[in-house]
């Protein structure tokens, strides 16, 4: 019992810290709230998603951007579409990153986009070990038998 | 029991669905998702399922028509009648036909004109609202989409499809339903409905808000009845509580 109330309290004071270091934000709730018995490994399904996408439209940006004339345009449709996913799934830091990235598309200014990508991809990075220890969490207390508490 | 038109609704799906409890599949709400990024197509499938409805998920404007059978080239494989789908919700921004195009061609078809379209879209962008709006859209939805936002177009789905059902009785028993509505919609007292009404002669359906409240098994997901005009429906009619009408006309309009 004590070793399933521990790890309770871990999972809060984690999920806590994540939406205090604004990892993540209200739409993260949203998706734990479509978790339940007969979805019960949602959140992490969609995270995965999410990582993989996150990856790709780096990946495509990083390309996009290597070219002697960068089109601007194509990275920022990327951009975009990272905002979009990240958004959906409460990954703020990420998101928030996307948002700044696409200004400097804007003004195409091809040092700022470079940076910027260099700040998703330590963002995606970070949130990928944070949800990993999350979900880990998680993990171990539903094997020793206890329920995963709900953050208010 | 009476067999008329609400508690046969509630009787037919019992009937059809004789072994199974849940809901008949022609009774849930099935919408069409439209979305380009996979992601947001999961989350949106999971709001929609969790609110009871059946999906059919998409990532293209084309693949959309495709499935309704509207594309020119490719149609579905399924026929019209096995499709049914009461909701189209889709994204804007999307590569190839945006969602304002998949929007128009279906406002255009004379077969698909009368499913209501939602727009999601990132982008709180009044004139782009605005245009959607203008083009038919029965709502405008920012992303990320929560789960008050698909609860939102639940509630006008149910509703919806409760006013359909009802418009169906009112053609099955035209005289006294023609009249009830009337009734509803002007509150008049002095209007000669009224004493069409309370003649004890007719046995009037009976719309016990038992029948109203879900169309067959109890059902988390479909909340009572939002907007007033429906809710005027939950005034009982049965011959026993006529006796203040007054009473019951206050009933109607109070909620």
């Amino acid at each position: 019992m004590d070793v399933i109330v521990q790890l309770q309290r871990q999972i809060v004071d984690f999920t806590a810290s994540l939406y205090r270091e604004g990892y993540v934000d209200d739409q993260f709730t949203q998706l734990q709230k479509l978790q339940d018995e007969s979805s019960p490994d949602f959140v992490m399904e969609v995270a995965s998603l999410f990582f993989v996408d996150c990856e790709k439209l780096v990946n495509n940006m990083a390309r996009a951007l290597e070219l002697q004339a960068v089109d601007f345009k194509q990275v920022d449709s990327h951009v975009h579409q990272l905002k979009g996913s990240s958004s959906s799934v409460g990954a703020a830091r990420i998101k928030n990153a996307c948002i700044a990235f696409r200004t400097y598309c804007e003004s195409q200014d091809r040092e700022g986009c470079l940076r910027c990508l260099q700040l998703v991809n330590h963002e995606y990075a970070q949130l990928k070990i944070k949800l990993q220890t999350l979900f880990r969490l998680e993990q171990q207390i539903v094997a020793a038998g206890g329920t995963i508490p709900v953050l208010q | 029991m009476a067999r008329n038109g609400v508690v046969s609704m509630h009787w037919r799906s019992e009937k059809i669905d004789g072994f199974d409890l849940s809901p008949p599949d022609d009774e849930q709400v099935h919408v069409l998702a439209v979305d380009d990024s996979l992601v947001d197509r999961k989350v949106i499938e999971r709001l929609l399922k969790i609110s009871c409805c059946k999906v059919t998920a998409v990532d293209s404007g084309i693949r959309a028509l495709q499935f309704l059978g509207l594309d020119e080239e490719k149609s579905s494989s399924v026929g019209f009648d096995d499709l049914k789908v009461d909701l189209i919700i889709t994204d804007y921004c999307m590569p190839g036909m945006t969602g304002y195009e998949l929007l128009k061609k279906i406002k255009e078809s004379s077969t698909f004109r009368e499913i209501p379209v939602v727009i999601m879209s990132s982008e709180n962008v009044m004139a782009r609202i605005d245009r959607c709006l203008e083009e038919g859209a029965e709502d405008f939805i920012v992303k990320p989409v929560k789960l008050s936002d698909v609860k939102r177009l639940r509630d006008y789905m149910t509703a919806r499809e409760f006013r359909v059902k009802n418009q169906q009785i009112g053609n099955n028993n035209n005289i006294k339903n023609n009249n009830k509505r009337r009734l509803r919609e002007t509150c008049d007292l002095s209007s000669s409905p009224l004493s069409m009404l309370f003649s004890s002669s007719s046995p009037s359906p009976s719309l016990s808000p038992s029948s109203l409240s879900s169309p067959s098994s109890p059902s988390p997901c479909l909340s009572p009845l939002p907007s007033p005009p429906i809710l005027s429906y939950s005034a009982p009619c049965s011959p026993t509580s006529l006796d203040s009408p007054t009473r019951r006309l206050k009933m109607s309009s109070s909620d």
